[in-house]
């Protein structure tokens, strides 16, 4: 490797990329060049450093100062002053919620609460290039399972570490390798969830386009814990860049020997294959996603069978999110105990939220389990904007729960927020200030299931039109108190007779604002019209 | 423009794969024929309900004509927060189109989408493969004038 | 094995691992409403009528699909699982048209039944109507969508039991709906209009073409004179809608209320049906002699026929010439009939009522009209016969027994096990053997040929006298045959032939499970209960008959001493014989 004086990484994530990251990649690297700097400086594109909302951003090294909002216009100052001369260009640093600049990232609110398992490479490396992982520890768990563990050792750790599925049904990681284990069947399957699709959420993308590695690396070690030689990468069809990425990050795998037959000299045998979607939210449920790899309308499975019985043709099948994937080098590198200091007691790790909405720092954070809601809106995301209150937040996205300031304190982790109504669910967090009305965003919710519900089952393919119905009625000022009680009734009928998740969570965000905003309901029936000034 | 034959050999004739090969099929056109559809369902030798049933699930497909350049407007809730309704608005008033309908000219499909995970810079659409966000009405007015 | 000890409604009863919720609960004398469930078809789990609270779930589960288990305590009859019931049907409603009084399925709907015992008086979301066409154009299967209730009984019936796959799920959440490839109507899709999914659909959804009204109008018009055909299966189906137990043969009793509707005769497709034994077994004699084209394969069925012109068009010189035995009556109710009692042919109008809704569509083929006008005039359902009693207020369980008329109405009892799935094969056995050995049958009845199994096989050894030589008893002749219903199991028979891999000469195939007896023109529901009840009556016809083989068919002798000559003459090969056409899928 050369070395270099100084090396610039600029975010290349989706985000980034849409404010031209990649034209100011391009203009830094020929200004560079230009002042004859091109032997002692190089430039990198990374993956999302998570503070979106500030984007493109880019980080000089050694130093690690954080350049914000970087135009084109701005390249040749950081050049002829950083670069250059050394000195700092401060009108492009962020300007915190303090008076002070934040220059590196320990300046950051943003990231000093943060804690990195499942980002540790996202914003580090060059996504591109599997050599950066490899330097950063990628794919050393996987060679420590293949050489040092059996199967049953590499699940009992994963079922030591508490990790549950980061999907959002958080369902216990290990007992899903072990059941899949202990299914007869002579061929198995890995399949990973990248069919990130819940409204507010891009932490899938995230690990996607900033660390494809971590994925094959976590799905090698599940292959190789469950008996599988064939794996499956399900990403939604939408996610350009992340189909991309990953298929580089394969092709480097394969040339590497960590994909294919007789890998790192072992008898082990597991490959990886890409299949995308098409629009379709229901395909991130499991079942649903198993029928869209087998090219068939993406309609969930009655279970049981459970998808470790009979999956993806059939044969016993093991489905994980990205996210959880992200998480299983680290385990096995570290050991589960090392992963239960992070997090609760019920719920160890780290969580990935995507904050979305009326937040000053909108963007990707990862957090311990349980951190409050509050901690999160206020002392990472910077608050809300421009001076409104906050209102309501929604987490786990479309089909979590709304809840009121009431709540601002509740642990981010699964069963507390189970018992505060609402879900953890994906992991986003809309934060909506007092400017909006819950009416009018019940309506979004709506619309969105009714055009997602797959149409199958009864309650969830008519039941979600006919909330949207009832919800337009309410909103436009005409509804009754019969309404609100219909509401309520096909809600907890959705929730309990739905075939799968998607129509069983639906209501959930209906129910929910029912409980926390149930006068601002009232208000819209009794002819006063919407009290926030936004249904017409 | 390859034909259905190619595309299905190119898939190896495996019918899982029916979701890719309807993708390759609607690139050129930005919708399914009925010679697409039925072509794929005989070269695979599956019923042709099953291509359709397939073909009408996933809304990336279109078995209508769609204009050169489809704008996928994301409605989602953060969008919304964001100011979605307004710019959608802007949109269909510059185009004289309503969501799921082309312009005369055939140039512009106006559809809503599922969230397209750049809720960092929201509202967003995207324009065939280009993403674009942090819209306002008239940014997506100068955007849709500037495509071509 | 042991059993699992289940509480439902606080009644202990133990049942077999595997075992759901729904059949536990029939132990425990509990009857669960149900919709997309088919006693005789795949779980679902769709309409989510029949859900369930189980302790310890956190939601409600389909009954239809939940596997017990040992300890497991349901509650069927909660407040809230009514509640939750009451609201799924609402939810059906708000998009399903309630014409009931003007629907063909009226009193018969399972929806309504449904609706009527949960109670439900007003459906309190707001509604919204699909309208979306109806599809007639195939003259024989109508498929009305806004009926639909997505309950996909009729795509598994259409898919894996008849293997055409034309109907599916299209489009996705409130806009799904059962439909077609790319929306086409029947009439241009590779259909066979077998009508098994009119069998399968719970509501008005899927029904034949009524055509009752042009047999009113015949019946009514004083130059025109009506003659009836009546299919085996019919007689004994029709008794199910007129007060008459499941599996009950109403043969007399049907011509009776056919006399009192009008008809100027009430013949017999059974005649026929031995007319084509002779035909048939000829044929198939012939290609065994003269190298003629192995297995030969029954022709009686129209969607079989239209099965094999689409799905198999090269393999049609395997199927009989033979028209099918409604074609072979029509042909000679415009010929041989008007000829013997001199009356004008054009003057003749020819009625059907089949198990069928595919003779619809095979009476309407350009090639039958041999006669030189339309053989058969108008063919009905078994289900339209029913109609046209009830509207003419006819009670049949109080009409005397009345028999058919002559000539066209004498047949024998292997005229009447052509309903039958292997019936066609026993009948045709029958008489091949005693011609071509020229001894009688020990035992008439084919046991392994009978009953519901999907393919069956046998071979018979037939000793032929003329061709001994000197000192020997005769040359064997080892004639293997196979009977396959529904066509998926055809398909498979097909596969077989198709790569040689087996022996057979000679193939039976009925397009309907259980054959016409289970037609997709017979009354609702069809199940394979009322099939084996069914298919049980025409064993007992076929015992109680007087003669039993259709070469002692007296009247048949007659036929081709008088007006045919003899089997594959001249007269035979232009009235009763036909061509096929091919067809494409796609």
């Amino acid at each position: 490797m050369t070395l270099h004086r100084s090396h610039v990484l600029v975010c290349s994530g989706s985000n980034c990329a849409l404010h031209s990251s990649s034209f100011v990649k391009d203009r830094l690297t020929l200004e560079i060049s230009q002042a004859g700097l091109g032997d002692e400086i190089r430039v990198l594109e990374t993956g999302c450093f998570g503070l979106c909302a500030q984007g493109p951003i880019m980080v000089v090294y050694p130093e690690g100062i954080h350049y914000c909002k970087v135009g084109l216009e701005d390249i040749g100052e950081i050049v002829q002053e950083h670069l250059l001369k050394g000195r700092i260009v401060n009108r492009l640093l962020f300007k915190g919620t303090s008076d002070k600049n934040w220059m590196t990232k320990d300046d950051f609110d943003f990231y000093r609460k943060q804690e990195r398992v499942v980002l540790r490479n996202a914003g580090v490396i060059d996504p591109e290039n599997i050599e950066e992982s490899l330097v950063r520890g990628g794919y050393a768990a996987f060679g420590k399972a293949l050489s040092e563990m059996t199967p049953s050792q590499v699940i009992q750790e994963i079922t030591d570490s508490g990790l549950q599925g980061r999907g959002g049904a958080g369902f216990p990681t290990g007992r899903k390798w072990q059941f899949t284990q202990e299914a007869a069947g002579d061929k198995k399957y890995v399949v990973c969830n990248a069919d990130e699709g819940e409204p507010g959420t891009s932490k899938d993308r995230l690990i996607l386009e900033g660390d494809p590695h971590t994925i094959i690396e976590g799905m090698l070690i599940a292959g190789y814990a469950i008996g599988a030689t064939q794996g499956f990468v399900y990403i939604r069809g939408e996610y350009l860049l992340s189909i991309e990425r990953l298929q580089k990050a394969i092709n480097q795998a394969r040339e590497f020997g960590l994909l294919g037959k007789g890998i790192l000299g072992s008898d082990f045998e597991f490959d990886l294959e890409i299949r995308s979607g098409a629009g379709a939210y229901v395909c991130g449920e499991e079942t649903a996603l198993l029928n869209s790899i087998e090219g068939k309308r993406g309609e969930p499975r009655f279970k049981p069978p459970y998808p470790a019985v009979r999956g993806l043709w059939q044969k016993p099948t093991l489905i994980n999110n990205v996210e959880t994937l992200a998480n299983i080098g680290p385990i096995i590198q570290n050991g589960s105990d090392w992963f239960r200091q992070i997090g609760t007691p019920e719920c160890p790790g780290t969580k990935v939220f995507t904050l979305s909405g009326n937040i000053c720092n909108s963007g990707l954070i990862e957090v311990p389990m349980g951190m409050t809601l509050r901690e999160i809106i206020y002392d990472i995301g910077g608050g809300i904007p421009d001076g409104h209150q906050f209102k309501m937040a929604q987490t786990g996205g479309t089909s979590g729960g709304c809840i009121s300031a009431d709540l601002l304190d509740v642990p981010m982790d699964i069963p507390s927020l189970a018992k505060a109504g609402t879900a953890l669910g994906s992991g986003a967090l809309l934060v909506v200030d007092d400017r909006h009305c819950v009416v009018d965003l019940a309506k979004t919710f709506l619309r969105f299931f009714a055009h997602e519900s797959c149409g199958q089952c009864t309650p969830c393919r008519e039941g979600t039109t006919v909330l949207l119905r009832l919800m337009n009625k309410l909103a436009s000022g005409k509804g009754d108190a019969q309404d609100i009680t219909n509401l309520q009734r096909l809600s907890t009928t959705m929730q309990q007779a739905s075939l799968c998740g998607l129509g069983q969570t639906a209501p959930l965000p209906i129910l929910s604002a029912l409980t926390f905003f149930a006068d601002e309901f009232h208000a819209h029936l009794e002819g006063q019209g919407c009290p926030a000034g936004v249904c017409g | 423009m390859n034909t259905v034959k190619e595309i299905v050999a190119e898939h190896g004739h495996e019918s899982s794969r029916l979701l890719e090969m309807l993708r390759c099929l609607q690139s050129p056109t930005n919708y399914l024929s009925e010679e697409a559809i039925v072509g794929v369902a005989k070269e695979l030798n599956v019923p042709i309900s099953h291509v359709y049933g397939v073909a009408s699930f996933y809304s990336m497909y279109s078995t209508k004509p769609r204009g050169k350049y489809i704008i996928r407007f994301c409605e989602s809730a953060p969008c919304h927060i964001e100011g979605a309704a307004e710019v959608l608005e802007a949109v269909q008033d510059q185009l004289q189109i309503a969501v799921n309908e082309t312009t005369t000219d055939g140039k512009f499909s106006l559809e809503l989408t599922s969230c397209l995970g750049v809720c960092g810079v929201a509202p967003a659409m995207m324009v065939n493969s280009t993403v674009y966000g942090n819209l306002t009405p008239e940014k997506a007015k100068k955007i849709l004038a500037a495509t071509e | 094995m042991d059993l699992f000890q289940v509480t439902i409604d606080g009644q202990i009863v133990n049942v077999a691992p595997g075992t759901t919720i729904l059949q536990a609960a029939e132990d425990a004398g509990v009857k669960i409403p149900t919709l997309c469930h088919h006693p005789d078809q795949q779980v679902k789990a769709a309409c989510r009528v029949c859900v369930v609270e189980v302790e310890g779930s956190r939601v409600m589960q389909p009954a239809c699909a939940y596997p017990v288990y040992n300890g497991m305590v349901v509650h069927t009859n909660t407040m809230a699982v009514r509640e939750v019931r009451r609201t799924v049907l609402e939810l059906l409603l708000t998009h399903h048209p309630q014409d009931c009084l003007q629907c063909e399925r009226n009193l018969h709907c399972e929806l309504q039944t449904l609706t009527q015992e949960a109670g439900i008086r007003q459906v309190e979301f707001p509604q919204e109507l699909r309208n979306l066409p109806v599809d007639e154009s195939s003259g024989a299967v109508a498929r009305d969508p806004n009926k639909c209730i997505n309950c996909r009984r009729c795509i598994e019936a259409c898919g894996e039991l008849q293997g055409v796959d034309i109907l599916a799920s299209i489009n996705r959440g409130y806009d799904t709906v059962v439909g077609t490839g790319l929306n086409k109507s029947l009439a241009d899709l590779a259909c066979v209009l077998c009508g098994q999914c009119i069998q399968a659909c719970p509501v008005g959804a899927l029904r034949e073409v009524d055509h009752t009204q042009q047999v009113w109008d015949a019946l009514n018009d004083p130059d025109v004179h009506v003659v009836v055909q009546t299919a085996p299966a019919v007689r004994v189906a029709l008794g199910e809608e007129l007060g008459y137990p499941v599996g009950s043969g109403v043969t007399k009793k049907m011509t009776a209320a056919l006399r009192r509707l009008g008809f100027d005769k009430v013949f017999d497709t059974d005649f026929t049906a031995d007319l084509t034994i002779m035909e048939e077994g000829s044929e198939l004699l012939d290609r065994i002699k003269n190298g003629g084209t192995l297995p030969m394969i029954t022709s009686c069925s129209p969607g079989w026929i239209k099965y094999m012109e689409h799905y198999y068009p090269d393999m049609l010189d395997h199927l009989s010439t033979c028209k099918s035995p409604q074609q072979m009556f029509g042909a000679l109710a415009k010929t041989f009939y008007p000829q013997t009692q001199g009356m004008d042919p054009s003057k003749i109008f020819v009625v059907s009522v089949m198990p069928c809704t595919a003779k619809k569509y095979e009476a309407n083929r350009p090639e039958m009209r041999a006669s030189g006008y339309q053989d058969v005039d108008v063919v009905l359902t078994t289900r339209e016969l029913v109609h046209m009693i009830k509207q003419a207020g006819l009670n049949i369980t109080a009409l005397p027994d009345e028999e058919f008329d002559d000539p066209l109405g004498l047949s024998t009892g292997a005229g009447v096990i052509f309903g039958s799935t292997g019936g066609v094969m026993e009948a045709a056995l029958r008489t091949v053997y005693e011609i071509v050995t020229g001894d009688e049958l020990p035992s008439l009845d084919f046991e392994v040929v009978r009953g519901l199994e999907g393919t069956k096989r046998a071979s018979v050894e037939l000793i032929i006298p003329e061709a001994a030589a000197d000192g020997e008893v005769g040359t064997s002749l080892q004639v293997n045959v196979a009977v396959a219903s529904s066509l998926s199991e055809a398909k498979k028979l097909i596969e077989l032939v198709k790569t040689g891999q087996e022996e057979i000469h000679f193939i039976e195939i009925m397009c309907c499970p259980g054959g016409c007896i289970g037609g997709g023109g017979q009354p609702r529901p069809t199940t394979n209960q009322t099939r084996t009840a069914r298919m049980n009556a025409i064993y007992r016809e076929d015992a109680g008959m007087p003669i039993r083989k259709s070469h002692e068919n007296p009247a048949v002798a007659s036929l081709y001493a008088d007006f045919l000559g003899s089997p594959l003459g001249s007269v035979s090969h232009k009235l009763l014989h036909t061509h096929y056409t091919k067809r494409k899928v796609y």
